[in-house]
């Protein structure tokens, strides 16, 4: 087939998409179990994860980092889901802006969120440390919990709850029958874009404790900038890629995150 | 009372998410070594990042340059290679393979960033290539081209298809056909996919730190965390923050607006 042929073809377009996808999304996501597996010398390895395993500092800092997240996370349910409720409530809110005003810091880097929380503790005087780090993590990723409850709230059909009311249903009743349940989507959504993203978090940690805690991804960092460390690195990564695969196949879909972006 | 109460909560929300931003465009404004010490107004800060007499100046300017070059292009490849790709799955009939594509497609959005990060480290390790624009625009372009795709696709859907089967029956060529008909209609996706891509680029801190290399490569991000890892941030740097945060936020709503347009012409 002439190349012309090829071009007139309009799926074929999509080629060299796929070509780049591939050696620059799939294979290095390959390539990550690949160094996992393997020691320095390139020999077929499982210390890598006896390592883990065994070793204190990795997994220490692994129990130390789901701990965080898990509080992190309940911290952005509890805030997070009232304000997304009021944003979705037409009796309570119609301003669109107001949504994209608590949708935007989503869009501004953790590392420059994390020095403008370092900026507000020392405007209040506050010490850094483990408050200044819980405080900055749910400050990071509130955003990431309040737009999939709010987008799974606005979704509801309202005749259902005009339903509810008819057939004498309470205000209290509305909510825990129809709209909790409804809005169980949403959560899990949100919870997939805070607890994952903590756990992984790295440098923000170091600058919000003046480098007395860390969470796992500066360890997995840590490992991944020495050559002699990078396998080991890789098989942390590759145990943090493995967490995100179970929970997304365990949460269903993902199309929260990508309507995040065509949101904006 | 309750719509009082409830309206409340969210001001007071959005206070805290704001604060922080706005302590550093305050304290930009002054000219003291910490935030908190506040000396009057001045714009001291700003005169010495613009004059070059802030401390490592040099290394800032270049640091500001390679960053909106880095997106420029990151931003111009992504916006072609990704309308390109969205042609090409909007016109795919097989449904496994359609929905293959887009799931590939996905995987940038959903993993952390340093993941991202570390896979293309490993990718560049592997491939011997040392680290530096290449690679960093490489990387760019490998997680802002989704968001080109799925800012074309509801053009693409939108679309009469038959338009550009009339066009070819009266004898224009696909290349034609394609720059009158197709090119027009996807315009404006085009263009939110470029903003998005240049925003996300700019913006973007882990995946330009595992690609930068050792080779003295620094994007306003990386500086700024080399910076602030030696022990607070140089007070110059509160202005180059206020002005990301301005930037970002301004492109960021006029996509929104581009795209809140397009939702209300449907």
């Amino acid at each position: 087939m002439s190349l012309s042929k090829l071009v007139q073809k309009r799926s074929n377009w999509v080629a060299p998409y796929v070509l780049f996808l591939v050696l620059f999304v799939v294979l290095p996501l390959l390539l990550i179990a690949v160094y996992a597996f393997r020691n320095p010398a390139g020999q077929f390895t499982l210390q890598n994860f006896v390592k883990f395993a065994t070793q204190s500092e990795a997994m220490n800092t692994f129990i130390y980092s789901v701990g965080i997240a898990i509080i992190t996370t309940l911290l952005c349910i509890l805030l997070g889901y009232p304000a997304a409720y009021i944003l979705a409530d037409s009796k309570l809110n119609r301003s669109k802006s107001l949504v994209l005003l608590f949708i935007l810091p989503m869009w501004i880097n953790v590392l420059m969120r994390s020095l403008a929380t370092v900026a507000l503790f020392d405007f209040l005087h506050l010490p850094l440390g483990e408050g200044a780090l819980i405080f900055g993590l749910v400050y990071d990723f509130l955003p990431f919990m309040i737009y999939p409850i709010y987008n799974s709230i606005q979704k509801i059909d309202k005749s259902y709850i005009e339903a509810a009311h008819d057939l004498g249903a309470t205000t209290r009743q509305v909510f825990t029958r129809v709209i909790w349940p409804l809005s169980v989507p949403g959560i899990i959504s949100g919870i997939m874009m805070v607890f994952l993203p903590t756990i992984s978090t790295f440098a923000i940690s170091e600058i919000l404790t003046l480098n007395n805690k860390r969470l796992f991804g500066s360890i997995i960092q840590d490992n991944m900038m020495m050559s002699d460390t990078m396998n080991y690195g890789a098989a942390l990564s590759l145990i943090m890629l493995i967490i995100i695969a179970i929970t997304s196949a365990v949460s269903g879909d993902d199309s929260d995150l990508s309507e995040g972006g065509s949101l904006l | 009372m309750k719509k009082f109460l409830a309206k409340s909560y969210l001001y007071i929300l959005l206070l805290v998410l704001y604060a922080p931003i706005a302590i550093i465009i305050l304290f930009s404004f002054t000219n003291s070594k910490t935030i908190g010490d506040w000396r009057g107004f001045s714009l001291d800060l700003y005169a010495n990042l613009l004059s070059g007499q802030a401390a490592h100046s040099a290394t800032i300017t270049q640091a500001v340059i390679n960053t909106l070059v880095i997106a420029l292009i990151a931003a111009a490849i992504s916006m072609l290679l990704g309308s390109i790709a969205a042609v090409g799955i909007f016109n795919i009939r097989n449904r496994k393979v359609r929905k293959a594509i887009q799931f590939a497609n996905n995987i940038p959005m959903i993993n952390p960033d340093i993941i991202t990060g570390i896979s293309l480290f490993l990718l560049f390790v592997s491939l011997g290539i040392s680290g530096g624009y290449v690679t960093v625009v490489l990387a760019h372009i490998a997680f802002c081209t989704p968001y080109v795709v799925l800012s074309v696709m509801p053009r693409l859907t939108r679309m009469n298809p038959n338009i550009y089967e009339a066009a070819l029956d009266l004898g224009a060529t696909p290349l034609q056909a394609f720059n009158k008909v197709i090119i027009p209609e996807i315009k404006p996706g085009m263009v939110s996919g470029f903003i998005l891509s240049f925003t996300l680029s700019i913006d973007d801190f882990a995946v330009t730190l595992f690609t930068k290399g050792s080779n003295g490569l620094e994007t306003l991000s990386t500086y700024i965390y080399a910076d602030a890892r030696k022990g607070g941030l140089t007070p110059e740097l509160r202005c180059l923050a206020a002005i990301i945060f301005l930037t970002v936020l301004i492109l960021l709503i006029i996509i929104n607006r581009r795209s809140s347009r397009f939702n209300k012409e449907q």
